[in-house]
Protein backbone atom coordinates (compact mmCIF):
# COMPACT_ATOMS: atom_id res chain seq x y z
CA UNK A 1 0.00 0.00 0.00
CA UNK A 2 2.49 2.86 1.30
CA UNK A 3 4.47 1.80 -1.63
CA UNK A 4 7.33 5.16 -2.76
CA UNK A 5 6.50 6.95 -5.93
CA UNK A 6 9.63 6.44 -8.37
CA UNK A 7 11.39 9.24 -7.97
CA UNK A 8 14.22 10.96 -10.50
CA UNK A 9 16.54 14.04 -10.88
CA UNK A 10 15.34 14.77 -14.43
CA UNK A 11 12.73 13.69 -16.13
CA UNK A 12 12.35 14.23 -20.23
CA UNK A 13 9.52 13.92 -21.88
CA UNK A 14 10.03 13.20 -25.41
CA UNK A 15 12.91 11.13 -27.19
CA UNK A 16 13.87 13.16 -30.25
CA UNK A 17 16.33 15.27 -30.71
CA UNK A 18 15.77 18.07 -28.38
CA UNK A 19 15.14 15.05 -25.54
CA UNK A 20 18.10 13.34 -26.12
CA UNK A 21 20.22 16.60 -26.29
CA UNK A 22 18.50 17.55 -23.00
CA UNK A 23 19.41 14.12 -21.62
CA UNK A 24 22.64 14.03 -22.56
CA UNK A 25 23.28 17.47 -20.75
CA UNK A 26 21.85 16.69 -17.51
CA UNK A 27 24.16 13.73 -17.22
CA UNK A 28 27.01 15.67 -18.23
CA UNK A 29 26.16 18.67 -15.90
CA UNK A 30 26.25 16.04 -12.89
CA UNK A 31 23.02 14.68 -12.99
CA UNK A 32 23.00 11.25 -13.55
CA UNK A 33 19.51 10.19 -12.42
CA UNK A 34 17.88 10.70 -15.70
CA UNK A 35 14.88 9.21 -17.32
CA UNK A 36 13.74 10.20 -20.99
CA UNK A 37 10.10 8.88 -21.57
CA UNK A 38 9.81 8.39 -25.33
CA UNK A 39 5.81 7.18 -26.84
CA UNK A 40 6.87 5.86 -30.01
CA UNK A 41 9.01 2.64 -29.96
CA UNK A 42 12.43 4.29 -31.10
CA UNK A 43 13.91 7.11 -30.05
CA UNK A 44 15.19 9.63 -32.51
CA UNK A 45 11.78 11.57 -33.29
CA UNK A 46 11.11 12.99 -36.39
CA UNK A 47 14.36 12.52 -37.32
CA UNK A 48 13.70 8.92 -37.91
CA UNK A 49 11.50 9.86 -41.35
CA UNK A 50 14.09 13.16 -42.51
CA UNK A 51 15.86 10.97 -44.55
CA UNK A 52 17.25 13.96 -46.64
CA UNK A 53 20.82 15.37 -45.86
CA UNK A 54 21.37 18.82 -44.30
CA UNK A 55 21.53 17.79 -40.81
CA UNK A 56 24.56 18.46 -38.35
CA UNK A 57 26.50 21.02 -40.18
CA UNK A 58 27.05 22.76 -37.64
CA UNK A 59 27.44 20.46 -34.37
CA UNK A 60 29.02 17.70 -36.46
CA UNK A 61 30.75 19.93 -39.18
CA UNK A 62 29.85 17.34 -41.02
CA UNK A 63 26.67 16.78 -43.82
CA UNK A 64 24.37 14.27 -41.76
CA UNK A 65 21.04 12.53 -42.98
CA UNK A 66 18.07 12.78 -39.99
CA UNK A 67 18.33 9.38 -39.14
CA UNK A 68 22.30 9.16 -38.96
CA UNK A 69 22.33 12.51 -36.82
CA UNK A 70 19.63 10.60 -34.63
CA UNK A 71 21.89 8.09 -34.20
CA UNK A 72 24.88 9.95 -33.36
CA UNK A 73 22.93 11.49 -30.26
CA UNK A 74 21.18 8.00 -29.30
CA UNK A 75 24.79 6.48 -29.29
CA UNK A 76 25.73 8.57 -26.89
CA UNK A 77 22.84 8.43 -24.44
CA UNK A 78 23.48 4.87 -24.78
CA UNK A 79 27.08 5.20 -23.91
CA UNK A 80 26.15 7.33 -20.74
CA UNK A 81 23.67 4.79 -19.86
CA UNK A 82 21.07 6.86 -19.49
CA UNK A 83 17.57 4.97 -19.28
CA UNK A 84 14.85 5.92 -21.90
CA UNK A 85 11.56 4.28 -21.54
CA UNK A 86 9.83 3.82 -24.88
CA UNK A 87 6.45 2.88 -26.20
CA UNK A 88 5.49 5.09 -22.67
CA UNK A 89 3.29 8.00 -23.73
CA UNK A 90 3.09 11.18 -20.20
CA UNK A 91 -0.53 11.34 -19.49
CA UNK A 92 0.01 14.41 -17.17
CA UNK A 93 1.97 16.75 -15.79
CA UNK A 94 1.14 17.89 -12.30
CA UNK A 95 3.00 21.52 -11.23
CA UNK A 96 4.57 19.46 -8.44
CA UNK A 97 6.30 17.68 -11.06
CA UNK A 98 5.05 14.14 -10.76
CA UNK A 99 4.44 12.23 -14.33
CA UNK A 100 2.03 9.95 -15.14
CA UNK A 101 2.97 7.70 -18.00
CA UNK A 102 0.97 4.98 -19.50
CA UNK A 103 2.74 2.08 -21.98
CA UNK A 104 1.64 -1.71 -22.25
CA UNK A 105 4.31 -2.97 -20.24
CA UNK A 106 3.71 -1.12 -17.25
CA UNK A 107 0.25 0.17 -17.46
CA UNK A 108 -0.08 3.64 -15.44
CA UNK A 109 3.13 4.82 -13.69
CA UNK A 110 3.38 7.86 -11.22
CA UNK A 111 7.18 9.56 -11.33
CA UNK A 112 8.37 12.16 -9.13
CA UNK A 113 10.95 14.68 -10.88
CA UNK A 114 13.00 17.13 -9.18
CA UNK A 115 13.36 18.46 -13.02
CA UNK A 116 11.28 18.40 -16.00
CA UNK A 117 12.25 18.77 -19.35
CA UNK A 118 9.52 19.30 -21.75
CA UNK A 119 10.61 18.08 -25.65
CA UNK A 120 7.61 16.70 -27.16
CA UNK A 121 8.11 18.48 -30.68
CA UNK A 122 5.49 19.55 -32.58
CA UNK A 123 2.49 18.74 -35.05
CA UNK A 124 1.18 19.44 -38.61
CA UNK A 125 -1.57 21.90 -38.64
CA UNK A 126 -3.66 19.88 -40.28
CA UNK A 127 -6.40 20.57 -43.05
CA UNK A 128 -9.38 21.27 -40.74
CA UNK A 129 -7.57 23.99 -40.10
CA UNK A 130 -7.58 25.79 -43.02
CA UNK A 131 -11.08 27.14 -44.71
CA UNK A 132 -11.05 24.86 -47.98
CA UNK A 133 -13.91 23.81 -49.79
CA UNK A 134 -14.97 20.19 -50.64
CA UNK A 135 -15.63 16.81 -49.75
CA UNK A 136 -13.58 14.89 -47.31
CA UNK A 137 -11.68 12.77 -49.82
CA UNK A 138 -8.71 10.34 -49.72
CA UNK A 139 -5.75 11.78 -51.09
CA UNK A 140 -5.47 14.71 -48.76
CA UNK A 141 -2.28 14.80 -46.50
CA UNK A 142 -0.27 16.54 -44.44
CA UNK A 143 3.45 16.16 -45.77
CA UNK A 144 4.94 14.68 -42.71
CA UNK A 145 2.15 11.74 -42.96
CA UNK A 146 3.58 11.33 -46.31
CA UNK A 147 7.04 11.99 -45.28
CA UNK A 148 6.47 9.02 -42.78
CA UNK A 149 4.62 6.51 -45.63
CA UNK A 150 6.93 7.02 -48.00
CA UNK A 151 10.21 6.51 -45.80
CA UNK A 152 8.84 4.61 -43.22
CA UNK A 153 6.23 2.15 -44.82
CA UNK A 154 7.48 2.18 -48.01
CA UNK A 155 3.85 3.54 -49.43
CA UNK A 156 3.10 5.79 -52.35
CA UNK A 157 0.27 8.30 -51.07
CA UNK A 158 -0.62 8.93 -54.74
CA UNK A 159 1.03 9.38 -58.63
CA UNK A 160 -0.32 12.65 -59.68
CA UNK A 161 0.41 15.54 -56.49
CA UNK A 162 0.02 19.60 -55.61
CA UNK A 163 1.26 20.60 -52.55
CA UNK A 164 -0.26 23.34 -50.95
CA UNK A 165 2.38 25.43 -48.27
CA UNK A 166 5.86 25.64 -48.80
CA UNK A 167 6.87 24.74 -45.44
CA UNK A 168 9.98 22.99 -45.35
CA UNK A 169 8.78 19.14 -45.34
CA UNK A 170 6.48 20.22 -48.72
CA UNK A 171 9.14 21.06 -50.25
CA UNK A 172 11.42 18.14 -49.09
CA UNK A 173 8.05 15.96 -49.88
CA UNK A 174 8.35 17.63 -53.71
CA UNK A 175 11.55 15.99 -54.21
CA UNK A 176 10.84 12.96 -52.38
CA UNK A 177 7.47 12.02 -54.40
CA UNK A 178 9.36 13.11 -57.60
CA UNK A 179 12.45 10.82 -57.16
CA UNK A 180 9.67 7.70 -56.23
CA UNK A 181 7.93 8.37 -59.43
CA UNK A 182 5.34 10.73 -58.95
CA UNK A 183 4.44 13.97 -60.75
CA UNK A 184 4.14 17.18 -58.46
CA UNK A 185 2.74 19.68 -60.59
CA UNK A 186 3.21 22.75 -58.64
CA UNK A 187 3.57 24.07 -55.11
CA UNK A 188 1.45 26.77 -54.07
CA UNK A 189 1.77 29.14 -51.39
CA UNK A 190 -0.71 31.80 -50.11
CA UNK A 191 1.69 34.37 -48.74
CA UNK A 192 4.24 35.95 -51.16
CA UNK A 193 7.48 33.93 -49.50
CA UNK A 194 8.13 30.79 -49.10
CA UNK A 195 8.11 29.35 -45.79
CA UNK A 196 11.20 27.14 -46.40
CA UNK A 197 14.54 27.36 -46.54
CA UNK A 198 16.43 29.32 -49.54
CA UNK A 199 18.53 25.69 -49.71
CA UNK A 200 14.80 23.74 -50.48
CA UNK A 201 13.34 25.46 -53.03
CA UNK A 202 16.63 25.42 -55.27
CA UNK A 203 17.31 21.66 -54.64
CA UNK A 204 14.07 20.45 -54.22
CA UNK A 205 11.65 22.76 -56.54
CA UNK A 206 14.23 24.00 -59.08
CA UNK A 207 16.48 21.24 -59.66
CA UNK A 208 13.24 18.79 -60.58
CA UNK A 209 11.52 22.03 -62.77
CA UNK A 210 8.82 22.06 -59.81
CA UNK A 211 6.78 25.71 -60.32
CA UNK A 212 6.37 27.71 -56.81
CA UNK A 213 3.14 29.98 -57.23
CA UNK A 214 3.44 32.31 -54.21
CA UNK A 215 0.25 34.26 -53.63
CA UNK A 216 -1.50 31.42 -54.88
CA UNK A 217 -3.92 28.72 -53.03
CA UNK A 218 -6.13 26.11 -52.81
CA UNK A 219 -9.97 27.14 -53.73
CA UNK A 220 -11.41 24.15 -54.68
CA UNK A 221 -10.87 20.18 -53.78
CA UNK A 222 -12.86 18.00 -55.62
CA UNK A 223 -13.93 14.23 -55.52
CA UNK A 224 -15.52 12.15 -53.11
CA UNK A 225 -13.83 9.40 -52.22
CA UNK A 226 -10.40 10.48 -53.71
CA UNK A 227 -8.98 13.82 -54.80
CA UNK A 228 -9.90 14.12 -58.56
CA UNK A 229 -8.45 17.89 -59.07
CA UNK A 230 -7.97 20.94 -57.19
CA UNK A 231 -8.39 24.37 -57.96
CA UNK A 232 -5.60 27.24 -57.15
CA UNK A 233 -6.20 30.86 -57.24
CA UNK A 234 -4.21 33.75 -57.04
CA UNK A 235 -4.84 35.94 -54.03
CA UNK A 236 -4.99 39.50 -53.62
CA UNK A 237 -2.52 41.59 -50.95
CA UNK A 238 -5.22 40.75 -48.14
CA UNK A 239 -5.15 36.96 -49.06
CA UNK A 240 -8.30 36.83 -51.11
CA UNK A 241 -8.55 34.22 -53.88
CA UNK A 242 -9.27 36.87 -57.22
CA UNK A 243 -12.26 35.65 -59.12
CA UNK A 244 -10.96 34.67 -62.89
CA UNK A 245 -7.37 33.07 -61.80
CA UNK A 246 -8.74 29.95 -61.16
CA UNK A 247 -6.91 27.65 -62.54
CA UNK A 248 -7.60 23.75 -62.44
CA UNK A 249 -4.99 20.93 -61.55
CA UNK A 250 -6.24 17.15 -62.13
CA UNK A 251 -4.43 15.05 -59.62
CA UNK A 252 -4.93 12.18 -57.40
CA UNK A 253 -3.15 13.84 -54.52
CA UNK A 254 -2.77 16.99 -51.97
CA UNK A 255 -0.17 17.23 -49.33
CA UNK A 256 -0.44 20.21 -47.28
CA UNK A 257 2.39 21.69 -45.71
CA UNK A 258 1.66 24.50 -43.66
CA UNK A 259 2.62 24.80 -40.63
CA UNK A 260 4.11 23.51 -37.32
CA UNK A 261 2.37 23.97 -33.79
CA UNK A 262 4.08 23.27 -30.84
CA UNK A 263 2.44 19.68 -28.87
CA UNK A 264 1.90 21.52 -25.51
CA UNK A 265 -1.29 19.73 -24.27
CA UNK A 266 0.66 18.52 -21.10
CA UNK A 267 2.31 21.88 -20.66
CA UNK A 268 -1.46 23.47 -20.95
CA UNK A 269 -3.08 21.34 -18.28
CA UNK A 270 0.23 21.76 -16.01
CA UNK A 271 -0.25 24.97 -15.87
CA UNK A 272 2.19 26.36 -17.77
CA UNK A 273 2.07 29.91 -19.41
CA UNK A 274 2.05 29.97 -23.07
CA UNK A 275 3.08 32.20 -25.90
CA UNK A 276 0.45 33.13 -28.01
CA UNK A 277 3.08 33.86 -30.65
CA UNK A 278 5.17 30.88 -30.77
CA UNK A 279 2.27 28.61 -29.28
CA UNK A 280 5.22 27.76 -26.41
CA UNK A 281 6.08 28.02 -23.11
CA UNK A 282 7.44 31.17 -21.94
CA UNK A 283 10.77 30.95 -20.78
CA UNK A 284 13.79 33.31 -19.11
CA UNK A 285 16.98 32.73 -19.77
CA UNK A 286 17.43 29.03 -18.30
CA UNK A 287 14.83 28.18 -20.18
CA UNK A 288 12.80 27.39 -17.51
CA UNK A 289 8.54 27.89 -17.81
CA UNK A 290 6.44 29.60 -15.87
CA UNK A 291 6.52 26.47 -13.07
CA UNK A 292 9.50 26.19 -11.54
CA UNK A 293 11.63 23.05 -12.16
CA UNK A 294 10.09 22.67 -15.65
CA UNK A 295 12.09 23.97 -18.66
CA UNK A 296 11.11 23.69 -22.30
CA UNK A 297 13.41 22.84 -25.56
CA UNK A 298 13.24 22.05 -28.83
CA UNK A 299 10.01 22.38 -30.98
CA UNK A 300 7.47 21.94 -28.08
CA UNK A 301 8.82 25.58 -27.28
CA UNK A 302 9.17 27.51 -30.59
CA UNK A 303 9.32 25.84 -34.19
CA UNK A 304 13.16 25.61 -35.41
CA UNK A 305 14.47 25.35 -38.75
CA UNK A 306 17.58 23.84 -37.60
CA UNK A 307 18.15 20.51 -35.98
CA UNK A 308 21.30 21.84 -35.19
CA UNK A 309 19.80 25.07 -32.84
CA UNK A 310 17.41 22.63 -31.34
CA UNK A 311 20.37 20.53 -29.86
CA UNK A 312 22.35 23.40 -28.89
CA UNK A 313 18.91 24.72 -26.85
CA UNK A 314 17.92 21.52 -25.36
CA UNK A 315 21.70 21.20 -23.86
CA UNK A 316 21.20 24.25 -22.31
CA UNK A 317 17.62 23.41 -20.75
CA UNK A 318 18.92 20.16 -20.15
CA UNK A 319 22.51 21.62 -17.93
CA UNK A 320 19.66 23.90 -16.24
CA UNK A 321 16.48 21.26 -14.93
CA UNK A 322 20.47 19.36 -14.12
CA UNK A 323 21.36 21.85 -11.62
CA UNK A 324 18.18 22.90 -10.85
CA UNK A 325 17.57 19.17 -9.88
CA UNK A 326 20.80 19.14 -8.09
CA UNK A 327 20.59 22.39 -5.93
CA UNK A 328 17.48 21.49 -3.67
CA UNK A 329 17.66 24.75 -1.51
CA UNK A 330 17.33 26.89 -4.52
CA UNK A 331 13.54 24.86 -5.70
CA UNK A 332 10.42 26.26 -6.25
CA UNK A 333 11.19 29.92 -5.11
CA UNK A 334 8.82 32.58 -6.29
CA UNK A 335 10.01 32.87 -9.81
CA UNK A 336 11.96 35.95 -10.41
CA UNK A 337 11.80 36.33 -13.75
CA UNK A 338 14.65 39.00 -14.71
CA UNK A 339 14.22 41.74 -17.37
CA UNK A 340 11.67 41.42 -20.13
CA UNK A 341 12.81 41.22 -23.98
CA UNK A 342 10.51 42.81 -26.19
CA UNK A 343 10.16 41.85 -29.72
CA UNK A 344 8.81 44.80 -31.78
CA UNK A 345 9.30 45.76 -35.70
CA UNK A 346 9.35 42.96 -37.85
CA UNK A 347 10.63 40.85 -34.80
CA UNK A 348 7.64 38.18 -34.42
CA UNK A 349 8.99 37.21 -30.59
CA UNK A 350 12.12 36.14 -28.84
CA UNK A 351 13.51 33.19 -26.76
CA UNK A 352 13.83 33.03 -23.93
CA UNK A 353 11.16 36.58 -22.88
CA UNK A 354 13.15 36.94 -19.27
CA UNK A 355 16.87 37.78 -18.74
CA UNK A 356 17.73 37.81 -15.44
CA UNK A 357 21.59 39.13 -15.40
CA UNK A 358 22.63 37.41 -12.06
CA UNK A 359 21.56 34.02 -13.41
CA UNK A 360 22.56 33.92 -16.98
CA UNK A 361 25.87 32.47 -18.56
CA UNK A 362 28.56 34.74 -19.75
CA UNK A 363 26.67 35.05 -22.79
CA UNK A 364 23.04 34.01 -23.62
CA UNK A 365 21.46 33.16 -26.95
CA UNK A 366 18.48 35.04 -28.26
CA UNK A 367 16.76 33.15 -31.33
CA UNK A 368 13.81 35.03 -33.28
CA UNK A 369 11.70 35.05 -36.43
CA UNK A 370 11.37 37.94 -38.03
CA UNK A 371 7.60 38.95 -39.60
CA UNK A 372 8.07 38.99 -43.34
CA UNK A 373 10.56 39.31 -45.92
CA UNK A 374 13.47 41.81 -45.56
CA UNK A 375 16.03 43.00 -47.51
CA UNK A 376 19.25 44.87 -46.19
CA UNK A 377 17.49 45.63 -42.00
CA UNK A 378 19.42 46.33 -39.55
CA UNK A 379 18.79 43.50 -36.52
CA UNK A 380 19.09 45.92 -33.25
CA UNK A 381 19.52 45.24 -29.49
CA UNK A 382 18.19 48.11 -27.36
CA UNK A 383 19.00 48.32 -23.72
CA UNK A 384 16.57 50.58 -22.49
CA UNK A 385 16.80 53.64 -24.89
CA UNK A 386 20.58 52.91 -25.74
CA UNK A 387 21.43 50.74 -28.79
CA UNK A 388 23.97 48.21 -28.29
CA UNK A 389 23.69 46.53 -31.14
CA UNK A 390 22.76 47.26 -34.93
CA UNK A 391 23.55 44.36 -37.74
CA UNK A 392 23.20 44.77 -40.91
CA UNK A 393 21.30 41.33 -42.64
CA UNK A 394 21.27 41.31 -46.26
CA UNK A 395 17.82 38.97 -46.58
CA UNK A 396 15.69 38.13 -43.27
CA UNK A 397 12.87 35.55 -43.73
CA UNK A 398 9.80 34.18 -41.43
CA UNK A 399 11.24 30.91 -42.92
CA UNK A 400 14.45 31.46 -41.10
CA UNK A 401 15.69 31.49 -37.31
CA UNK A 402 17.65 34.92 -36.14
CA UNK A 403 19.76 34.89 -33.30
CA UNK A 404 21.31 37.65 -31.20
CA UNK A 405 23.66 37.08 -28.49
CA UNK A 406 24.36 39.22 -25.38
CA UNK A 407 26.73 39.45 -22.59
CA UNK A 408 26.49 39.11 -18.99
CA UNK A 409 28.73 41.68 -18.33
CA UNK A 410 27.16 44.30 -20.52
CA UNK A 411 23.77 44.00 -18.53
CA UNK A 412 25.20 43.73 -15.13
CA UNK A 413 26.68 47.10 -16.19
CA UNK A 414 23.40 48.82 -16.54
CA UNK A 415 21.58 48.82 -12.74
CA UNK A 416 17.81 48.95 -12.87
CA UNK A 417 18.11 48.10 -16.73
CA UNK A 418 13.86 47.75 -17.22
CA UNK A 419 13.48 46.33 -20.81
CA UNK A 420 15.59 44.31 -23.64
CA UNK A 421 14.26 45.33 -27.08
CA UNK A 422 15.18 43.39 -30.22
CA UNK A 423 13.80 45.05 -33.36
CA UNK A 424 14.11 45.54 -37.39
CA UNK A 425 15.71 49.02 -38.19
CA UNK A 426 16.39 50.55 -41.99
CA UNK A 427 19.18 52.21 -41.01
CA UNK B 1 35.91 39.36 -72.58
CA UNK B 2 31.89 37.76 -71.70
CA UNK B 3 31.48 38.01 -67.97
CA UNK B 4 28.90 36.67 -66.79
CA UNK B 5 27.39 37.04 -63.32
CA UNK B 6 25.40 34.16 -61.66
CA UNK B 7 23.27 34.61 -58.67
CA UNK B 8 23.01 31.46 -56.57
CA UNK B 9 21.81 30.09 -53.24
CA UNK B 10 24.34 28.28 -51.61
CA UNK B 11 22.25 24.59 -50.74
CA UNK B 12 25.76 23.25 -48.48
CA UNK B 13 24.23 24.29 -45.09
CA UNK B 14 20.82 25.52 -44.19
CA UNK B 15 21.71 29.40 -44.00
CA UNK B 16 21.32 29.47 -47.71
CA UNK B 17 23.92 32.21 -48.47
CA UNK B 18 23.02 34.40 -50.95
CA UNK B 19 26.11 33.97 -53.69
CA UNK B 20 27.54 35.54 -56.65
CA UNK B 21 29.52 34.01 -58.79
CA UNK B 22 31.39 36.03 -61.70
CA UNK B 23 32.86 34.36 -65.02
CA UNK B 24 34.93 35.86 -67.30
CA UNK B 25 34.93 33.81 -70.94
CA UNK B 26 33.54 30.69 -68.51
CA UNK B 27 36.13 30.83 -65.93
CA UNK B 28 34.91 31.95 -62.11
CA UNK B 29 36.86 34.62 -61.65
CA UNK B 30 34.87 35.63 -58.15
CA UNK B 31 32.32 33.89 -55.81
CA UNK B 32 30.93 36.80 -53.25
CA UNK B 33 28.19 36.43 -50.07
CA UNK B 34 29.70 33.21 -49.28
CA UNK B 35 30.30 33.01 -45.14
CA UNK B 36 32.13 29.78 -45.22
CA UNK B 37 34.76 28.31 -47.51
CA UNK B 38 31.82 25.75 -48.88
CA UNK B 39 29.92 28.47 -49.93
CA UNK B 40 32.86 29.43 -52.32
CA UNK B 41 33.71 25.71 -53.53
CA UNK B 42 29.74 25.35 -53.92
CA UNK B 43 29.72 28.18 -56.35
CA UNK B 44 32.51 27.67 -58.25
CA UNK B 45 31.14 23.99 -58.61
CA UNK B 46 27.50 24.74 -59.43
CA UNK B 47 28.17 27.03 -62.25
CA UNK B 48 30.37 24.36 -64.20
CA UNK B 49 29.38 20.87 -62.62
CA UNK B 50 26.59 21.31 -60.33
CA UNK B 51 26.38 18.17 -58.40
CA UNK B 52 23.92 16.17 -55.22
CA UNK B 53 23.84 13.95 -52.81
CA UNK B 54 21.36 11.93 -53.49
CA UNK B 55 18.57 10.13 -50.91
CA UNK B 56 16.57 7.54 -50.84
CA UNK B 57 15.04 4.51 -49.61
CA UNK B 58 15.13 0.69 -50.11
CA UNK B 59 13.30 -2.41 -48.98
CA UNK B 60 15.26 -4.28 -46.25
CA UNK B 61 14.24 -7.85 -45.65
CA UNK B 62 15.71 -9.54 -42.41
CA UNK B 63 14.99 -6.41 -40.23
CA UNK B 64 12.83 -7.21 -37.55
CA UNK B 65 12.07 -3.04 -37.37
CA UNK B 66 12.20 -1.58 -40.55
CA UNK B 67 10.85 -2.22 -43.88
CA UNK B 68 12.36 -0.09 -45.99
CA UNK B 69 16.20 1.52 -44.73
CA UNK B 70 17.16 5.05 -45.49
CA UNK B 71 20.12 5.61 -48.15
CA UNK B 72 22.41 8.11 -49.74
CA UNK B 73 25.05 7.77 -52.23
CA UNK B 74 28.49 8.78 -50.19
CA UNK B 75 29.68 11.80 -51.81
CA UNK B 76 27.85 14.04 -54.35
CA UNK B 77 27.21 12.67 -58.17
CA UNK B 78 26.33 14.59 -61.10
CA UNK B 79 23.30 16.29 -60.99
CA UNK B 80 22.00 15.25 -64.09
CA UNK B 81 22.67 11.40 -63.20
CA UNK B 82 20.03 11.55 -59.96
CA UNK B 83 17.62 10.11 -61.74
CA UNK B 84 20.19 7.02 -63.04
CA UNK B 85 21.06 6.75 -59.38
CA UNK B 86 17.32 6.24 -58.64
CA UNK B 87 16.64 4.15 -61.50
CA UNK B 88 19.83 1.76 -60.55
CA UNK B 89 18.27 1.38 -56.93
CA UNK B 90 15.14 0.35 -57.76
CA UNK B 91 15.59 -3.33 -58.02
CA UNK B 92 17.83 -3.23 -55.00
CA UNK B 93 16.64 -5.13 -51.92
CA UNK B 94 19.07 -4.86 -48.71
CA UNK B 95 19.47 -7.68 -46.16
CA UNK B 96 19.85 -7.13 -42.64
CA UNK B 97 21.42 -6.67 -40.18
CA UNK B 98 22.52 -3.21 -41.82
CA UNK B 99 25.00 -0.20 -39.96
CA UNK B 100 25.01 3.13 -40.73
CA UNK B 101 27.81 3.22 -43.45
CA UNK B 102 27.53 -0.11 -44.97
CA UNK B 103 27.19 -0.02 -48.87
CA UNK B 104 24.08 -0.99 -50.51
CA UNK B 105 25.09 -0.30 -53.86
CA UNK B 106 28.91 -0.04 -54.84
CA UNK B 107 29.72 2.64 -57.74
CA UNK B 108 26.13 3.22 -58.46
CA UNK B 109 24.77 3.94 -61.98
CA UNK B 110 28.85 4.01 -63.11
CA UNK B 111 29.44 7.58 -60.69
CA UNK B 112 32.09 5.92 -59.11
CA UNK B 113 30.03 6.67 -56.00
CA UNK B 114 28.54 4.16 -53.60
CA UNK B 115 25.43 4.15 -52.27
CA UNK B 116 25.31 3.60 -48.27
CA UNK B 117 22.76 2.70 -45.62
CA UNK B 118 21.77 6.05 -43.12
CA UNK B 119 19.91 3.96 -40.65
CA UNK B 120 20.59 0.61 -39.06
CA UNK B 121 17.90 -2.21 -39.82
Amino acid sequence: MSKVMEHHGVVIVGGGPAGLAAAIAAYEAGQHDVLVLERDVQLGGILNQCIHNGFGLHTFKEELTGPEYAARFIQKAQELDIACRLGTMVLDISPERVVTTVSAADGIRTIAADAVVLAMGCRERPRGALATPGYRPAGVYSAGTAQRLVNIEGQMPGREVVILGSGDIGLIMARRMTLEGAHVVCVAEVMPYSGGLKRNIVQCLDDFGIPLLLSHTVVDVEGKDRVEAVSIAEVDERMRPIPGTEVRYPCDTLMLSVGLLPENELSRAAGVELSPVTRGPIVDQSLQTSIPGVFACGNVLHVHDLVDFVSQEAAEAGAQAAHFSMAKDAQDGAAERGVPVVATDGVRYTVPSFVDPQKMADKLTVRFRVANEYCDRYVSVYYDDERVQHRKKRVMAPGEMEQVVLKREDLLAREGLAQITVKLEEE
Amino acid sequence: MATEIRELICINCPMGCPLTVTLEDGEVVSVTGNTCPRGDAYGRKEVTNPRRIVTTTVPVVGSKTEHMVSVKTKTDIPKDKIFDVVFALKEVKAQAPLEIGDVVLANVAGTGVDVIATKRA
